[in-house]
């Protein structure tokens, strides 16, 4: 089936009620055609998506997917992607779910590097709840829960994600429709925890992270000579705050994922209709 | 009542306290005796007051009791914590020779029994080994032959090497051979050895067993006192029949976790106590309005909040009952006896699929910490049945697509059970969520749907009702006009202060019941009986609140909430003080 598949087949019949303008409907789209175009459908696709605007994209999407609880999506694709190594998992959020109510997990997921892509739609705002603060927001962005700004720096989630021993971070743009894809096939294909920050846009209620602003000031790594294996430079691009780049900044190129180091290659769906063989000995251990 | 010896070793945490006890009761067992264990511990890795207690008996015992007859103090505070469990003649072991314990005072009428512990142990080989020097003088009191020490001490010292479990058996002796030859007196006691073959296991063990028995493949937890034991069990266990445990960074984390594996089609549970249930509230509704099986186990101990971390305590049931905000159902299943936390994991498993929905499965700390003998054959692997309920393969995906060809997880059946189609069916694709859903699992705010979608995971319930056998169990006189009722753990204590009643000629049908929610409608019982007393181990009465619920009766409580678990003599005078203050039997 795989080579017949189109993106749209990813489609759902249901439209988005995303705002027109947003960043996601790219972010999604990019989504999309990378699991298209790596050979995947939707039968065999699990996605995971948190709470907010970005949480609705298991909806317009098509494949076996969970909206789950508020910043607990990547334990949810963990545990799937353990029980079944052979699904395709993707975890999406926005900068809330993942970095603020979820920032732990986001950590440790980075850390147990199971085989699964994670990708963040981070607007720098909360948008469902009509614009407060996000732990991307910058600094002095006024909003009605922040009117001198959050007077914090916000997170650097790619700074995270290394310091936590990502093995792959990139970071892509919504409107930059090819390398967005390309970067989120990249992180299909990584042996390991693929992370995609996106800056996908709010145009309702971010008015300084805007597409204009980030069409100015990104850096696209693939028109310079950055070498994504480049530890060292990859935590300096990562640490510095002038700049966006957009791209693979770091990729460790000799990644094992969690469930290969653990030798799990079986899906755990199917068991016998009674104990299994070899039951009877666990009772003979407590003699 | 057995004919019984009741032991115990305590001493500081740190002194192998655990490890002692667990070979002696391991001996008796192997020997052919039943034996019953429990731990006074402290949440403390060093320091601080323990104690390891065997209870021992070739008739099957159940409970502990307010006496004891050997203890083996390492401490001085040893003999303090168990003034009120002494009696005249126990016979109480120590090391004269140690600084701390040379003047300690002995209480009258009890038989101070000092054997150089220390000294001993080093001429078998070193000073670490005097736990097993005190284990062969109290073998020496109680008329138990130390070989019978060997086996276990094989299983505890065997990686260890040849030389390391010959000194051991040969600090046994010494300190077997010192008794006997310094003090010729006759204790009174003489374990009878049987031929029988018991297995020694403890709650954790019997749900982690049980758990791999139903084809649980997938577990995800944090570490919580007493639910430890049950991931720790199943950690290299579970991974020879193509499972896996993983340690999650929150239980925030491991419930998730569980939820994912069993979307995935994986029979899936998470374990923890009081703490983490309530973090796991948080995804408990979506668990449960998502339709997805998932068994969460509740191995309960005092709380609120930290609570006595290790202290027993029936406290959680109207949290797993009611926890969450909403309405959605779940079930909630209590395992009364060890045997029966494998059986009712077994069974938490089949309910979770056939129904789809989170199964509570709550022990407590007295079920976790105790170990107990049982003949092999109470877990008799050919008797469990996997039953997954409503899956749906390729072959049989297509009556459940809709017009439009889309598989429906929600469909509201007439049952209220949805098909299930595991994530790598073709045409199965879907999605399910938090929010509430038509039957396609996709949000819906519709006054009709909503309305139909609660009703249909009512219906669940409802058929479970009609299809499964909620089923209390029964001991004592069916006449009596005497009802003790009791939920979990508490079965052992009651089962035994059956014949410290029968003794006093107070007649008692006492009902058992392990299921809480559904559970058995015991109208009829309180019906026929004159009194009604519910025993359980917390302060509220939990379960007593049930009872008058659904019986529309006005019940006496009995309800201790101590930290410490009914011992069968004293849950036997508090039940005949209860008669004496009701006014029907004065009546």
């Amino acid at each position: 089936m795989s080579s017949e598949v189109r993106f749209t087949d990813f489609k759902s019949d249901k439209q988005p009620t995303w705002c027109p303008g947003c960043g996601d409907f790219g972010t999604m789209n990019g989504m999309m055609k990378a699991l298209a175009e790596t050979g995947n459908d939707p039968d065999n696709t699990f996605i995971v998506a948190g709470i907010g605007c970005s949480g609705k994209i298991g909806t317009y999407m098509h494949s076996y997917a969970l909206h789950g609880v508020h910043g607990r999506a990547l334990p949810v694709g963990i545990g799937v992607k353990l029980a079944n190594p052979d699904l395709e998992v993707m975890v999406a959020g926005g900068d809330g779910d993942g970095y603020s109510i979820g920032a732990g997990h986001f950590i440790h997921a980075v850390r147990r590097n199971v085989d699964m892509t994670y990708v963040v739609m981070d607007n720098r705002i909360y948008g469902l709840t009509k614009g407060q603060a996000s732990p991307t927001s910058r600094e002095d962005f006024q909003t009605a829960t922040t009117p001198k700004g959050p007077n914090q720096p916000p997170v650097n989630p790619l700074a995270l994600a290394l310091a936590a021993g990502g093995t792959f971070i990139a970071q892509s743009f919504s409107s930059d429709s090819q390398r967005h894809t390309e970067l989120v096939k990249r992180a299909i294909e990584h042996d390991g925890f693929g992370f995609v920050n996106v800056y996908s846009p709010c145009v309702t209620f971010n008015n300084v992270d805007t597409y204009d602003y980030f069409r100015d000031s990104i850096v696209d790594l693939s028109e310079t000579d950055h070498d994504p294996t480049d530890y060292d430079d990859a935590k300096r691009k990562i640490l510095d705050l002038d700049k966006e780049y957009m791209g693979v900044i770091y990729q460790h190129d000799e990644s094992v994922p969690y469930g290969r180091r653990e030798g799990l290659s079986e899906s755990m769906a199917d068991i016998p209709d009674g104990a299994p063989d070899g039951a009877t000995d666990l009772v003979r251990e407590f003699y | 009542m057995p004919e019984d010896l009741n032991w115990a070793i305590g001493g500081e945490a740190g002194d192998g306290i655990d490890s002692t006890g667990k070979i002696f009761a391991q001996a008796l067992s192997r020997a052919g005796r039943h034996v019953f264990t429990s731990k006074d511990f402290a949440s403390r890795i060093r320091g601080g007051y323990t104690a390891y207690k065997v209870r021992t008996s070739v008739d099957r015992v159940d409970s502990v009791v307010d006496r004891l007859d050997i203890l083996i103090a390492l401490t001085e505070r040893t003999i303090d914590e168990n003034l009120d469990e002494l009696h005249d003649g126990s016979v109480i072991i120590y090391d004269d020779e140690r600084t701390t314990m040379q003047d300690v005072n002995i209480p009258e009428g009890m038989i101070g029994l000092p054997v150089p512990l220390k000294r001993l142990a080093e001429e078998a080989g070193g000073a670490i080994m005097r736990n097993v020097v005190a284990l062969g003088a109290a073998c020496a009191v109680a008329g138990f032959p130390i070989e019978n020490l060997d086996e276990a001490l094989e299983k505890r010292f065997g990686d260890k090497g040849r030389a390391i479990v010959e000194n051991n058996e040969e600090a046994a002796r010494l300190g077997q051979e010192y008794v006997a030859e310094e003090y010729d007196y006759d204790f009174g006691y003489e374990l009878e050895c049987t031929d029988a073959d018991y297995v020694l296991l403890n709650g954790d063990e019997a749900i982690g067993m049980g758990a791999i028995a139903a084809g649980c493949r997938f577990y995800a937890g944090y570490p919580i006192t007493p639910a430890t034991d049950v991931m720790e069990y199943l950690t290299g266990r579970i991974d020879q029949f193509g499972g896996k445990v993983v340690q999650a960074e929150d239980e925030l984390a491991a419930i998730n976790m569980a939820l994912g594996a069993a979307r995935a089609g994986a029979r899936a549970m998470t374990a923890t106590s009081g703490p983490g249930i309530d973090l796991m509230t948080e995804t408990f509704g979506l668990v449960a309005t998502s339709e997805t099986p998932l068994v969460i186990c509740d191995v309960m101990r005092s709380g609120p909040s930290t609570g006595m971390p290790t202290k027993q305590e029936q406290g959680d049931l109207d949290q797993l009952l009611y926890g969450g905000h909403g309405e959605v159902p779940r079930f909630v299943v209590a395992p009364t006896t060890i045997a029966e936390c494998f059986w009712k994991t077994v069974e938490a498993f089949n309910l979770a699929e056939k129904y789809q929905l989170p199964v509570y499965l709550t022990s407590d700390l007295s079920l976790a910490v105790t170990e107990q003998t049982f003949p092999p054959e109470e877990f008799d692997m050919d008797a469990v049945e996997v039953d997954r309920g409503k899956v749906v393969d390729e072959s049989g995906i297509e009556s459940w697509l809709d017009d439009k060809g889309r598989f429906q997880p929600h469909y509201p059946a007439e049952d209220g059970i949805s098909p299930r189609a595991f994530p790598g069916t073709t045409d199965g694709a879907h999605m399910t969520t938090g929010l509430e859903h038509d039957s396609l699992g996709r949000r819906t705010e519709d006054a009709e749907v909503r309305v139909e979608q609660v009703d249909k995971r009512a219906r669940k319930v409802e058929t479970a009702r009609r299809e499964e056998t909620w089923d209390y169990r029964e001991f004592g006189d069916p006449d009596a006009d005497t009802l003790v009722l009791s939920w979990g753990s508490n079965e052992g204590a009651m089962r035994e202060a059956l014949a410290f009643l029968d003794e006093k000629g107070i007649d008692v049908r006492f009902v058992s019941v392990p299921y809480l929610y559904p559970r058995p409608d015991l109208t009829p019982e309180v019906d026929d009986a004159e009194t009604v007393i519910v025993v359980e181990c917390n302060a509220t009465g939990q379960f007593a609140d049930l009872v008058e619920h659904d019986t529309l009766t006005r019940v006496e409580r009995v309800n201790k909430y101590t930290g410490v678990r009914f011992k069968a003599d004293e849950l036997a005078s508090e039940i005949e003080q209860k008669l004496a203050e009701s006014p029907e039997v004065q009546a």
